[in-house]
């Protein structure tokens, strides 16, 4: 049961930095124009990101 | 040397998959009064019309990165709006006119407008749902630990256990919960009740009960099932406010069309550009050819033709002089006008729609959704039983401690989960499938309305009919045409128009000057030719059953051309789909008598109206209305705007007027009307998909609430109960998109 004391701390942690990383993409705008960014990835010339 | 106009084949969207507009270079006005400048760069945002695939996002991006000093040009393709901005002098009209002459249609838009409340709304449950989703994972991960270990982990550890699930989901409920308890807070400090009142319940004791049996060490906690409910609800409001915000866009776009700015002569005789709700009664304004005007007023120089079709339905052109008055909305097809503005661009009769429209989404948010019903039944029964088990419970000799349990167990398990998804899930997979068939709905319940219309009222014009007037080739000579084609290339006139699209690119007359009410002439190939009406060119008037042209080349006799109005191909077969569905149509529009009875006789429809105002079409649907009839409105003029707003259901061919466009339940694009029996089909589908979910929820109760009330529900017990429901419901909206099944 020892092993608890990491590994449940580890799991919380990697959880919350998917949290994070979905808050910030949702700050940033990441998700304002799903439809574009859809075509934007097919683009030849380089296209600066968000 | 005659100058050849290039052909809008290249112009718009690449894919065809929305009609190119007309480069309006005159028409748009200055957009220059909506500039925001700052620390040297200038902003724009502006409203883009047409833009649908990876390609338009391209195009036009490309086409202002181009101009000088341009540093950033992102358009958003979900929702037309696009962001430039820039270093320099480059003038605001050069981005919209490099636009525009792509064959996109451009508004600037008002950097002053409403901050849009639905797109915040969206965020925070966006965010809400991530949380919630966050947290249900990974207090699922210790609630599976304590399960799988019952009997054999110790007490200790699973108090720890439990402690850790506690301090993820009590700030995690306070937060993904607030629209819930805000919302319930709302509606029982006005002492009713909505959906929201047993979630925040069950969530709210949930959680205090879990806290207390952890405190005290026991055996179960709900903090899984409190969170994981938050997490379901929050994904059937999240779809719901996306639905609901895509409906929002296209009200901002009848902003971005009042955000137009006007050209002002000042007392010192100058023109000055300023925005249109600058623009006081008593002011000159100058109207340049192809501008649409915004404000009503009163000619004062100038005489020229105006398409008043989107403000009227009426399909020629009229001939407005001195002292005669000009509507919002009308377009001047010739000279140059000058006028005195006699309302304000909020008193004018394009606000007078918007008031219209208004009051239609006010009728439109009194509809009571299907979801609500169900809502009324379910809210006072969950209560009565969860309260009833407390009672009983306590009667039956456990303790407070037991019974709050139980009661706690059977607001859980009765959870509004299956309910909440089953309208939300249905709609979206629903809309998923019309957009691919073409057809655009505004919101969810929009499905509802749509499936419940029982009688049609058509608009004639752009909507039965293709729209615009289409030459009739018999009986005149090719050559003939061709010259004419030329002179009519000179022309912003429909007739000039249609004529031009008859005949395709070519050369252009010389000389050409036009004749505001009569028509044009010009030289073609060094011969004096006319193009407009009898009398201009000296013929007799021949009566027609159509708009006509005369054209005289030279000497030689004048030649009369004809247009006419082409019925869309299908409308026929739509017209015997709609009656095999048990459905009455009838037209009602603003164009003439004999134009109308035309249409009407070609189609068989005996009952018809013609000459109807705007304010008249309100009035007929009304009429209809207090016969109990749900009327499904189909126009795509100005003038239909208010009846579209106003009528059960409602929807707009792709090439109507944007206000049209946002006054309507959904918007089909594609040839002909089919999209019309499609929706039809696919809403009454996916009504009967929803009730359908509703009795699932309701079944899923009858059999999960006995369990609970009986005291054998545990927190694992509601936990595959959950998601069990949640599951069957979204499956079986899912369903829609096997073809063939119910």
């Amino acid at each position: 049961m020892t092993g608890l004391i990491f590994l449940i701390p580890i799991a919380l942690f990697m959880g919350l930095i998917g949290l994070v990383a979905f808050i910030w993409a949702q700050k940033s705008g990441q998700f304002e124009d799903m439809e574009g960014a859809a075509y934007r990835i097919l683009e030849d010339d380089d296209d600066k990101p968000l | 040397m005659s100058d050849v106009l290039t052909d809008l084949a290249d112009a718009g969207c690449p894919q065809g998959l929305a009609p190119a507009e007309a480069p309006a270079k005159t028409g748009l006005g200055d957009p220059a009064p909506f500039v925001t400048r700052h620390k040297g760069l200038s902003r724009l945002e502006l409203s883009v019309r047409g833009a649908k695939c990876g390609a338009c996002l391209s195009k036009i991006e490309k086409a202002v990165q181009a101009l000088p000093g341009v540093t950033e040009a992102r358009l958003n393709l979900s929702n037309g709006q696009m962001r430039v901005a820039w270093e320099g002098d480059l003038a605001p009209a050069r981005v919209t006119a490099a636009i525009s002459d792509l064959g996109y249609g451009v508004a600037p838009l008002d950097p002053e407008r409403d901050e849009d409340e639905a797109k915040r709304e969206e965020r925070r449950l966006l965010t809400a749902m991530g949380v919630a989703g966050f947290a249900a994972a990974n207090i699922m991960l210790l609630s599976v630990s304590v399960w799988a270990g019952a009997g054999e982990m110790g007490e200790s550890t699973r108090r720890i256990m439990h402690m850790i699930s506690g301090a993820i989901a009590i700030p995690v409920v306070l937060f993904a919960g607030r629209t819930f308890f805000a919302s319930a807070w709302r509606v029982l400090s006005r002492g009713r009740a909505n959906m929201d009142v047993p979630i925040s319940l069950a969530v709210l004791l949930a959680l205090g009960v879990s806290i207390w049996e952890t405190a005290l060490g026991g055996e179960h906690a709900y903090f899984d099932a409190c969170v994981m409910l938050l997490f379901f609800l929050l994904i059937g409001r999240f779809l719901d406010a996306r639905l609901r915000r895509r409906a929002h866009a296209a009200a901002s776009d009848l902003a971005a069309l009042q955000a137009r700015s006007v050209t002002r002569i000042n007392a010192s005789g100058q023109a000055e550009s300023v925005r249109a709700r600058e623009v006081m009664p008593g002011d000159m304004i100058l109207l340049s050819p192809g501008e649409r005007a915004v404000v009503d007023m009163d000619v004062v120089e100038g005489t020229s033709e105006l398409d008043e079709s989107l403000v009227s339905g009426e399909s020629t052109p009229i001939l407005a002089g001195p002292g005669a008055r000009v509507y919002a909305g009308a377009v001047v097809l010739g000279n140059a006008i000058r006028g005195r503005a006699v309302a304000m661009a909020a008193d004018s009769l394009m606000a007078d729609i918007g008031r219209m429209l208004e009051a239609g989404e006010q009728r439109r948010s009194s509809y009571r959704k299907i979801a609500e019903k169900a809502v009324s039944i379910y809210v006072p029964a969950v209560h009565t039983i969860a309260l009833l088990t407390f009672i009983g419970w306590l009667l039956a000799g456990v303790g407070v401690r037991e019974a709050i349990f139980i009661a706690c167990s059977t607001l859980i398990i009765t959870c509004p989960c299956a309910l909440a998804l089953a309208a939300p899930v249905t709609q979206v997979v629903a809309s998923g499938r019309l957009f691919r068939a073409g057809v655009f709905l505004k919101s969810g319940d929009a499905l509802e309305r749509l499936a419940g219309a029982d009688h049609v009222v058509f608009d004639k014009t752009g909507t039965l009919t293709l729209g615009e007037p289409q030459l009739v080739e018999e009986g005149v000579a090719p050559e003939t045409l061709a010259a004419a084609a030329q002179l009519a290339r000179a022309s912003r006139h429909p007739l000039s128009r249609a004529l031009v699209a008859a005949e395709g690119a070519g050369p252009v007359a010389r000389n050409v000057t036009e004749h505001a009410g009569l028509g044009l002439e010009g030289e073609v190939d060094g011969i004096t030719a006319r193009l407009g009406s009898a009398e201009w060119v000296g013929a007799d008037a021949v009566a027609s059953d159509g708009p006509t042209l005369w054209f005289a080349l030279g000497e030689a006799a004048p030649v009369q051309l004809r247009f006419r109005d082409h019925i869309q191909e299908d409308a026929g077969e739509v017209l015997a789909g709609l009656k095999r569905r048990g459905m009455d149509f009838e037209i009602v529009s603003g164009d003439t008598a004999s134009a109308v009875a035309r249409t009407a006789e070609a189609l068989g429809i005996s009952q018809w109206t013609a000459e109807v105002s705007p304010k008249g079409k309100v009035a007929r649907l009304e009429a209809l209305r207090a016969e109990g009839r749900k009327v499904l409105m189909i126009g795509d003029g100005l003038n239909d705007a208010g009846a579209l707003s106003l009528a059960h259901a409602s929807m707009a061919p792709g090439g109507a007027m944007d206000v049209s466009q946002s006054a309507s339940d959904a918007v089909y694009s594609g040839k002909g009307l089919s999209a019309i029996l499609t929706t039809l089909d696919t809403s009454r589908r996916a009504r009967a998909i929803m009730l359908q979910n509703f009795g699932l929820a309701a079944l899923y109760n009858m059999i999960a609430v006995p369990i609970a009330v009986a005291g054998f529900a545990s927190p694992l017990v509601a936990a595959i109960a959950m998601s069990a429901s949640s599951l069957v419901v979204t499956l079986n909206a899912l369903r829609q998109n096997v073809p063939g099944s119910a």
